[in-house]
């Protein structure tokens, strides 16, 4: 509750004392490259592989003859949409981006950069962690729409290549019953968790304590705070928005 | 001119500051003295306002520094420049970069200005044609005199320098000793060096502070300093075989 409560009073530091606002422009631009530039060959990744998987395995269980392999694109559509690519992709970068957040700050913090933010009478909380949110807000949704698009690519690929389904039939199974909240569904959950993600990995930066050691630990437990995080919201939102 | 008084610290139960009291004079180099671990960086943190202390008053000419508003204290941190001991230099940023920082954020200069200003300070640390190398690329002592042109840049009245030899040679160590001792002349800047260098005592110490276990035991002058009868002092000063040799020789 002591974290928490620490975690909420940094929350809304973020918002006192800010910089001009020409000044985050360019630090969430360069964190948007960042976050986006340097997480994009594990997004196309692990989203075809996922996409793939889901289909081939959707085939194996396919194994009454009322069911049309139609059913195959359907279940990877909405498996994609509704779950693999929002939750994830956002345990994946969690991982990625997370540990890197943390690991600056935490660098920064024990090399007494962050000090030297805050003699200077700049709003260290603010200058470094702000820009590193709004980064995460608007790159994540974007990471998961080509992941989305990748992951159903990637069934199409695996379903077609196998012989488990023709292209038609996969092509029809994703057009049928398509519901567009789903998507608007999609994005919410992928802002969430991104926030989730970005304060919680620099909430533990942040307050690194120590040296190198403590750097890494503050990594790792930025890493597991974040994907619980992540899973009990996704619960929350499923319950709440579906 | 920066006052203090009745300053205590503790974390926990461990008390770290004991009612600390005292002057830093404008245009002197200031030293806090001491062995390791008997407060004398949680002194300097707490004057600058990374630390917030328990009790006790902190005045830089005169305006209040501790318990006031935030928006008056970012005032008061403006005109304050600090050396970190590693340097503290942003190492995502080049050096020109660093320098150019506080310019940056806290001025309204021109972009010409900034970039003389930041020639000029680089210049009067002893620095050119690094303006564009990344503190990873630059050595320890380059590092420290980087911090100092970030220091002086926008002008501070007060110059805080937290052990800055540590991790350096003899020779650059004199450098820096002299640099930060020339530029607090130069600017009639308030500075206060926190160290156990004795060699930085002896260069550049007008005015010396000794700490032992949180509390204020000695206030004088380098020229006294080797006459005092303080017995924790005297156990500091004359672990010094070189310090042994120049009471012998007095």
């Amino acid at each position: 509750m002591k974290s928490f409560g620490k975690y909420l009073i940094l929350i809304s530091t973020l918002f006192v004392r800010r910089e001009r606002f020409g000044v985050y422009v360019k630090l969430v631009v360069d964190e948007a490259i960042s976050v986006g530039y340097n997480s994009i060959f594990i997004v196309v990744i692990v989203s075809s592989f996922i996409g793939a998987v889901t289909a081939v395995q959707t085939g194996y269980n396919l194994v009454s003859d009322l069911i049309p392999v139609s059913v195959i694109g359907t279940i990877v559509r909405d498996m994609t949409i509704l779950e693999l690519a929002p939750t994830i992709i956002s345990v994946v970068l969690a991982g990625k981006v997370g540990s890197n957040i943390a690991g600056h700050l935490g660098t920064m913090r024990i090399t007494e950069q962050i000090d030297a933010f805050e003699v200077m009478g700049i709003n260290s909380a603010s200058y470094l962690i702000l820009p590193k949110i709004l980064a995460c807000m608007i790159m994540f949704p974007m990471l998961i729409i080509i992941a989305g698009f990748l992951s159903i690519y990637g069934g199409f690929l695996a379903g077609t290549l196998t012989g488990a389904l023709t292209e038609q039939e996969y092509i029809s199974g994703i057009r049928s019953g398509f519901q567009e909240y789903n998507i608007w569904f999609a994005l919410i959950k992928s802002l969430v968790f991104a926030f989730i993600i970005s304060s919680i990995s620099a909430f533990n930066g942040y307050f690194t304590k120590g040296g190198a050691l403590e750097v890494g630990q503050s990594s790792t437990t930025a890493v597991t705070n974040s994907c619980i995080a992540v899973l009990l919201a996704d619960f929350l939102l499923a319950k709440l928005l579906l | 001119m920066i006052e203090f008084s009745n300053i205590n610290k503790a974390f926990q139960e461990k008390v770290v500051l004991k009612n600390v009291s005292g002057i830093f004079t404008q245009g002197i180099c200031n030293l806090i003295i001491g062995a390791s671990g008997t407060g004398k960086s949680v002194l300097l943190k707490s004057l600058v306002g990374l630390i917030k202390p328990d009790s006790g008053s902190i005045k830089y000419d005169g305006r209040e520094f501790t318990n006031i508003d935030n928006h008056l204290k970012q005032d008061i941190r403006r005109d304050i420049g600090m050396l970190f001991q590693g340097g503290a230099l942003f190492d995502s940023k080049t050096v020109e970069q660093n320098v150019m920082f506080p310019l940056d954020m806290l001025t309204k200069m021109s972009k010409e200005e900034k970039y003389d200003r930041v020639n000029y300070c680089l210049q009067r640390v002893g620095l050119e044609n690094v303006n564009h190398l990344m503190p990873s690329q630059i050595s320890g002592g380059m590092q420290k005199r980087v911090g100092i042109a970030r220091a002086f840049a926008m002008n501070s009245k007060y110059l805080y320098c937290d052990e800055p030899n540590s991790g350096l040679d003899p020779q650059t160590s004199i450098r820096i000793d002299n640099l930060i001792k020339d530029i607090t002349h130069e600017f009639n800047i308030t500075t206060v060096v926190v160290t156990h260098d004795m060699n930085s005592v002896l260069e550049i110490g007008e005015h010396v502070i000794f700490m032992y276990k949180g509390e204020k035991v000695y206030d004088g002058t380098k020229a006294d300093i080797l006459d005092t009868d303080v017995t924790s002092l005297q156990d500091f000063l004359f672990a010094n075989k070189l310090i042994r040799e120049m009471k012998a020789h007095k």
